[in-house]
């Protein structure tokens, strides 16, 4: 029974749409108001104790443009699952998976600081590659190669300095 | 540099003095005590380890105390890729030297940005400090390194010390700084690497 098998035995939510994949890993697509429960029926019924990754997609100019990937990874069953969902708006969120997963903070903190996608619950979500105080999300489509006003930051600092 | 007179005094132990002008006299002592700030911020910083280490040994040079206090170094060698983010840190750590201070940027990242023409980092050091040589590679030689180690060592050969004391001295030191304090900008203008190596050919000649 692989992990597939066993979230649907454990109780899938109504939104699961089963996803291709090109390395034969299970990958399902839920709704986003669905993903904190599907992450924590794997987690605690499915045997899926670690997660691997969390990342996102931008995949503009589609609907909801933002896709957001869990990689879960099963010790226990030598498996793994992924999970993903769409999200879009100004202002895309999901429920965080800190509580589940303590270590996926820091996931989480670069997909906020990359796409701007908030995680709901999470404490402290806040910049960790870019300067606190930059207005741009830079794996964003329409965020050039060369950046907004890279040096902006820099050049307040300088000017406010004694 | 300047000459051993024997002077009459008397004695008959061998006593004299040393005559030079007070520039060669400094500049002689600063270029070589150079004591390098090493700013290791990606692959160029394990060269730059190795040219401390004993296959290259910048001893040879005087430039072989390495201090990690920006208060205690002269030279400031900029090893690496240097990101906005990091920016603040680094003019900190270039404010806080005390003068005289030379800066060297070390690999085409800190020369240029290099490869990373991207958001995130500074397209070459000289956006925020004053450098005085650039060394191309990536990551360079340690030789190369070294080559920039002795040319700025005739840089500092042709610096006057004492108009530059005087012209300090005569205007008061910027408030809440312990440093006489360059604008960048300027100190970018009369450090730019063409000047110097037009002047550099005229002294060897």
């Amino acid at each position: 029974m692989n992990g597939l098998e066993r979230l649907q035995a454990a109780g899938a939510p109504a939104s699961l749409i089963e996803q291709p994949s090109r390395d034969n890993a299970a990958c399902v697509r839920v709704a986003a108001a669905d993903v904190y429960g599907t992450l924590q029926t794997l987690r605690d019924a499915c045997g899926f104790g670690t997660v691997t990754f969390i990342t996102a997609i931008d995949r503009s100019p589609a609907e909801d443009r933002f896709e957001i990937a869990w990689q879960l990874r099963s010790v226990e069953h030598v498996d793994r699952i992924r999970v993903t969902t769409r999200v879009g708006g100004d202002a895309p969120s999901v429920r965080s998976a800190t509580d589940l997963w303590p270590g996926s903070a820091y996931m989480e903190r670069e997909c906020y600081d990359m796409f701007g996608i908030h995680f709901e619950g999470h404490v402290g979500l806040k910049r960790l590659l870019m300067p606190e105080g930059y207005d741009h999300f830079p794996l964003r489509k329409e965020f050039p190669h060369q950046g907004i006003e890279p040096d902006r930051l820099y050049r307040e600092w300088e000017r406010t300095r004694s | 540099m300047g000459s051993l007179v024997p002077a009459d005094t008397g004695s008959s132990q061998e006593a004299g003095f040393f005559a030079s002008r007070l520039d060669a006299l400094v500049n002689w002592g600063r270029k070589n005590s150079l004591w390098p700030m090493p700013l290791g911020l990606s692959c160029c910083g394990i060269e730059l380890m190795a040219m401390i280490g004993p296959k290259f040994d910048i001893a040879r040079f005087g430039a072989e105390a390495a201090r990690f206090s920006p208060r205690q170094c002269d030279l400031l060698i900029v090893a690496g890729t240097l990101t906005w983010k990091m920016a603040e840190a680094t003019r900190t750590i270039y404010d806080q030297m005390p003068d005289p201070k030379w800066v060297i940027a070390m690999g085409v990242c800190s020369s240029s940005g290099g490869m990373y023409d991207s958001y995130s980092v500074v397209q070459g050091v000289d956006m925020i400090l004053p450098v005085d040589v650039y060394v191309p590679g990536c990551p360079p030689r340690p030789d190369a390194v070294i080559d920039a180690l002795i040319k700025l060592q005739r840089k500092i050969e042709r610096e006057s010390p004492t108009r530059r004391l005087a012209e300090m001295s005569s205007k008061p030191l910027e408030a809440g700084t312990n440093t006489f304090n360059m604008a960048p900008n300027d100190a970018i203008k009369t450090h730019r690497i063409g000047t110097f190596l037009e002047g550099d050919e005229g002294d060897d000649a």
